[in-house]
C-alpha cells in the first residue's frame, strides 16, 4: 500500500488540534512553572556553595528517573494530597491528567535551567563584577545590568534544552490521563498503527524544533538588542499558546468521557461505548491510553465517566485480594466493594480477557502439553515472556505457587509482539490474553488452568459515582451487556491489529455493533 | 601642603588575604591633599591595587581608618561613596555587552541623570579622551584597540564629575607617544577640573613627570613618599634603585642622541 495514500493519515490529522493543543498547553505550563521555580533558586544558590551542590545533585537525581516513572509517581502523590486538602479544606482537586503531568515535567525541566544559570553566572570574569561594584552598582543592579546579560547565552541554552526535553517527555503523559501527542504513539503502538506512531513522533519533533528555534531567535534578539527579533519570537510563542488554549475554552465540559487502558481491545470498546452514547444523543469523548491503576482512580474521582475493566484485575490489583474465589463469589465481592466506593458495576459484556499461558499448538502437541500442570515439567528448560505488569502481578505468584513453575528465563515485552515472538520460537511460552485475536492468527493454544490459579477476568462496565442515577447512560449501554462473546471480541481484536482504514478502533467498533445486531 | 587638611587620609591601614598569610597592605599612613596628584609606584604584588580598592570600599581594611574630607568612610554607604569617585580599573573593566556610550554613561545613569544630559556628557568625554564621537559612541569594547579601551576607562571614571579619581595603571597598554600625550592631557584636566588624583603606575618616569608626589610601596608598606626632589635625597636603597633606572636611561639616551647629533 502506498504509505502516503494511507487513509490513517487523515484520521491522524483529524486528532491534531486536540492532541497538539493539549501537548503545547501542558509543555508550556510545565516550562513556565519549571522556570519560575528554578530561576530564583539558581540566583539564591549562586553564592551559597552548599545549597548550590545540594540543588544540582537533587536535580540530577530527578533527571535520572525515567520520564514515564516520574509522571506515574506524581499521580498517587497528588491523589494523596487531594484527599488531604479535601478533608482539611473541603476542597479537592483532580489528580488526573494535567496537574501531575505539569508538575512532573516542570521538575524534569529544572536541571538544565538550574545548572546553566548557576554556571553561567559563575563563569563571569570577576574583574567585571568588581567593575560593576566600582562604578557604583548595587548587588541587584550588578545582577540585572551586568551578570544576567553576560550569562544570558548560557542561561538561554539551558532553557532551550529544558524546552526540548519537556516537549519530548510530554508524550509520556498520556498514561496518566493527559492528552498529548503521545496519544498517537501509545494508540499506534497498541493497535499496530504505525502511521500513528510515525505521525506522533514527527509532530513532537517538529514542535520541539520550532520552539527551540523561536527561543534561539529571542536569544539572538536579546544579544544584539534587536526589538524586532525578540518581539517576533515572543509573538509567535504567544500565538502558539493562544491557539493551544482556544479549544479548551470552547469545549463543553458536560460531555461523557469514556476511558480506555493501553491496549487494543480497550480502544475498540471505548470507541464502541462512545458510539453508543452518541447514538443516544449523549455527547461523548474518549480518553485513551490510561495506565491500569490510573484509570480506576480516575473513575472514582469522576475524571472519566465510564470504562471497561476486568473482574480479576480489580480483585487482585485494586482490592488487593490474594488467592482465588469462584466466579460468582468474586463478582459479588467486587460488586460489594465497588458499591462502598459508590461505583456502579453496570454489567458484564459477555467475554473474559484473562491472562493465560500460551504456546504454539504444534509444539504443545509434540511435547504432549495440554495444561499448565503438563508444562511445569518442561519449564526449567523454557523461556517465558509477559507484558510489563505480568511478572509483578499476583496471578504470576499464584501460578508459580499452584504449579511449582520455574522457567529458565523470563522476559518482558510489549504485549503486541509477544504472539509473534512465541510463534517464531523467540520464546517458548507467553502470558497472553484469552481474547487476543492473534492466538488464532498464529495457531497458538491456550494451556488449561486446571487448578484455577488465575481468577476469572470477565469484562465489566463501570460507571463513575456521579453517573449513578443516569438512566439515559445506562439505557444507552444496556444493549451491549452480555452481547460480546469471546469469539466476537477475538475477531474484533484481530481486525484492530491489522492495517488500513477498517482497522481503526472506530471502524472495528462499528463492525462489532453490526455483528451484535445480527444476532 | 601640610597646612591644608588632607582630602584622603589613610591612618595605620592594614589589609591581609588568605587568613593573614598575605599582608597586602601593612600599616600604611598617608595623607593626600585636595587637588593633589599622587602617583603610587612599586613592584608587582606590593599592594598598590589593594590600597586603591580600600579607598572606595571595594574591600574593607582589617585595621586602621580611611577618611575622606574628614569623614570615616566605614560609616558612609559604599554604593554612594563609589558613585562619587572615579575609578579606572587595571584590567579596563569595560562591560562587553554595553556600547562605549553606555559604558561611559553608566554611573550618571545609576545616579538618575536624564538621558539627554548623559548623551551630551558622553560626547564631551569622548572629545576629552580624543576619541571620535560619531565613530566610537555606538561601538562595543571588543571593537576597540587596547589603548582606545583605556581611554574609555578614563572617560567612564570622569563621567559623574567626581572630585576624586583613582586610577590603576590607566595608560598601561598605550604606545609611548600616546601615553605621554594622554598623560599630559589628563594632568591638564586634573588641574582644570580641580581633581584629586591617585594614579598607580609601573613607570617611574611617568610618575615623576606627572605627579606632585610619589608614594613608593614595597611589600605592603609605604617605603617612601615625597616629591621628585625629596625622593632623590632619600637614602633608602630601594628608592635609589627605582630612581636610578630612569636617570641612567635619561643619561644614556642623552649621550646617544648627542653622539649622533655632533659632527
Ligand atoms: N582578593 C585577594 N585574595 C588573595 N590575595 C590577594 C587578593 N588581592 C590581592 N592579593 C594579594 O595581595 C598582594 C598585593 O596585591 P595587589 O593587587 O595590591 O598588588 P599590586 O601592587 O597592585 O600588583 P600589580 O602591580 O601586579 O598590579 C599580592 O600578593 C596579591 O596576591
Ligand atoms: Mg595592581
Amino acid at each position: 500500500m502506498n504509505l502516503l495514500s494511507d487513509p490513517r493519515w487523515n484520521d491522524a490529522i483529524g486528532h491534531l488540534p486536540d492532541y497538539l493543543g493539549n501537548h503545547v498547553r501542558v509543555s508550556v505550563a510545565a516550562l513556565v512553572l519549571g522556570l519560575a521555580a528554578s530561576f530564583p533558586l539558581a540566583l539564591m544558590a549562586r553564592n551559597r556553595p552548599v545549597m548550590r551542590s545540594v540543588l544540582l545533585v537533587v536535580a540530577s537525581i530527578v533527571q535520572t528517573v525515567p520520564g514515564l516513572a516520574l509522571l506515574a509517581l506524581f499521580y498517587p502523590l497528588l491523589l494523596a494530597l487531594a484527599a488531604l486538602t479535601s478533608s482539611w479544606f473541603g476542597l479537592g482537586f483532580s489528580a488526573f491528567g494535567f496537574l501531575p503531568a505539569v508538575l512532573a515535567l516542570a521538575l524534569y525541566s529544572m536541571l538544565p535551567v538550574l545548572r546553566n544559570t548557576i554556571t553561567g553566572l559563575q563563569g563571569i570574569d570577576p574583574a567585571l563584577t568588581e567593575a560593576a561594584r566600582g562604578v557604583g552598582m548595587t548587588p541587584r543592579q550588578s545582577l540585572t545590568m551586568v551578570e544576567l546579560p553576560l550569562a544570558l547565552p548560557v542561561i538561554m541554552a539551558g532553557i532551550r534544552t529544558a524546552a526540548v526535553w519537556v516537549i519530548g517527555t510530554a508524550t509520556l503523559s498520556t498514561p496518566i490521563g493527559q492528552t498529548s501527542l503521545g496519544n498517537y504513539i501509545f494508540a499506534g503502538l497498541q493497535t499496530q498503527n504505525w502511521v500513528f506512531v510515525l505521525f506522533g513522533c514527527i509532530a513532537a519533533a517538529i514542535l520541539a524544533l520550532v520552539v527551540d528555534q523561536l527561543l534561539a531567535l529571542i536569544e539572538s534578539g536579546l544579544q544584539v538588542r534587536s526589538r524586532i527579533r525578540v518581539t517576533a519570537g515572543i509573538a509567535v510563542i504567544a500565538a502558539l499558546i493562544a491557539v493551544a488554549l482556544a479549544p479548551s475554552f470552547a469545549r463543553t465540559k458536560s460531555g461523557y468521557i469514556v476511558g480506555a487502558k493501553t491496549f487494543t481491545e480497550q480502544y475498540v470498546l471505548a470507541a464502541l461505548i462512545s458510539q453508543r452514547l452518541q447514538a443516544a444523543g449523549l455527547p461523548a469523548t474518549t480518553r485513551e491510553g490510561l495506565g491500569s491503576n490510573v484509570i480506576f482512580e480516575a473513575l472514582v474521582n469522576g475524571d472519566i465517566d465510564v470504562y471497561v475493566d476486568y473482574s480479576g484485575t480489580l480483585w487482585a490489583n485494586q482490592f488487593h485480594n490474594a488467592g482465588i474465589a469462584p466466579r460468582e463469589k468474586l463478582l459479588a465481592d467486587i460488586k460489594a466493594t465497588l458499591a462502598q466506593r459508590n461505583i456502579i458495576l453496570l454489567g458484564e459484556l459477555g467475554f473474559e480477557n484473562a491472562y493465560a499461558l500460551v504456546m504454539p499448538k504444534a509444539r504443545a502437541d509434540a511435547l504432549n502439553i495440554h495444561s499448565i500442570g503438563d508444562l511445569a515439567a518442561h519449564a526449567g528448560a523454557m523461556s517465558i515472556a509477559g507484558d510489563y505488569e505480568f511478572f509483578a502481578r499476583p496471578e504470576w505468584a499464584a501460578l508459580k505457587k499452584a504449579y511449582g513453575l520455574s522457567f529458565r528465563e523470563q522476559r518482558q515485552m510489549q504485549s503486541n509482539f509477544m504472539y509473534a515472538a512465541v510463534a517464531s520460537g523467540e520464546v517458548d511460552v507467553i502470558a497472553g490474553y484469552t481474547s487476543d485475536g492473534q492466538i488464532a492468527k498464529y495457531g497458538l493454544t491456550v494451556l488449561d488452568d486446571s487448578r484455577h490459579a488465575i481468577p476469572p477476568y470477565d469484562a465489566i462496565v463501570l460507571l463513575a459515582p456521579r453517573r449513578a442515577d443516569d438512566a439515559k447512560l445506562k439505557a444507552a449501554l444496556q444493549p451491549l451487556l452480555g452481547k460480546i462473546d469471546i469469539a466476537l471480541m477475538r475477531e474484533a481484536n484481530l481486525r484492530a491489529s491489522g492495517t488500513g482504514a477498517d482497522s481503526l478502533p472506530t471502524a472495528v467498533a462499528r463492525w462489532m455493533w453490526a455483528k451484535i445486531n445480527e444476532k | 601642603m601640610s597646612d591644608t587638611p588632607p582630602l584622603i587620609a589613610f591612618s595605620h591601614v592594614a589589609k591581609s588575604f588568605d587568613g593573614g598569610r598575605v599582608k597586602a597592605v601593612d600599616d600604611v599612613t598617608l595623607d593626600i591633599a585636595a587637588g593633589e596628584f599622587l602617583a603610587v609606584v612599586g613592584g608587582s604584588g606590593s599592594g598598590k591595587t589593594t590600597l586603591l580598592r580600600l579607598a572606595n570600599r571595594l574591600i574593607n581594611p582589617d585595621a586602621g581608618t580611611i577618611t575622606i574630607a574628614g569623614e570615616d568612610i566605614a560609616r558612609v554607604d559604599p554604593i554612594l561613596l563609589r558613585r562619587r569617585m572615579g575609578y579606572v580599573f587595571q584590567s579596563g573593566g569595560l562591560f562587553p555587552h554595553m556600547s562605549i556610550a553606555a559604558n561611559i554613561g553608566i554611573t550618571p545613569r545609576l545616579l538618575g541623570t536624564p538621558k539627554p544630559e548623559i548623551a551630551a556628557r558622553v560626547d564631551d568625554l569622548l572629545d576629552l579622551v580624543q576619541l571620535d564621537r560619531v565613530q566610537h559612541r555606538d561601538r562595543f569594547p571588543h571593537e576597540l584597540s587596547g589603548g582606545q579601551r583605556q581611554r574609555v576607562g578614563v572617560a567612564r571614571a570622569l563621567a559623574a564629575k567626581p572630585h576624586i579619581v583613582l586610577m590603576d595603571e590607566p595608560f598601561g597598554a598605550l604606545d609611548p607617544v600616546t601615553r605621554d600625550a594622554l598623560g599630559a592631557d589628563y594632568r591638564a584636566l586634573h588641574a582644570r577640573l580641580g581633581l584629586t588624583t591617585v594614579m598607580i603606575t609601573h613607570d617611574m618616569t611617568e610618575a615623576l613627570l606627572l605627579a606632585d608626589r610619589v608614594a613608593v610601596m614595597r611589600e605592603g608598606r609605604l617605603a617612601a613618599l615625597g616629591t621628585a626632589a625629596e625622593l632623590s635625597r632619600s637614602d633608602d636603597p630601594y628608592v635609589g634603585e627605582l630612581l636610578g633606572t630612569p636617570r641612567r636611561q635619561a643619561e644614556r639616551l642623552h649621550a646617544a642622541l648627542s653622539r649622533n647629533g655632533t659632527p
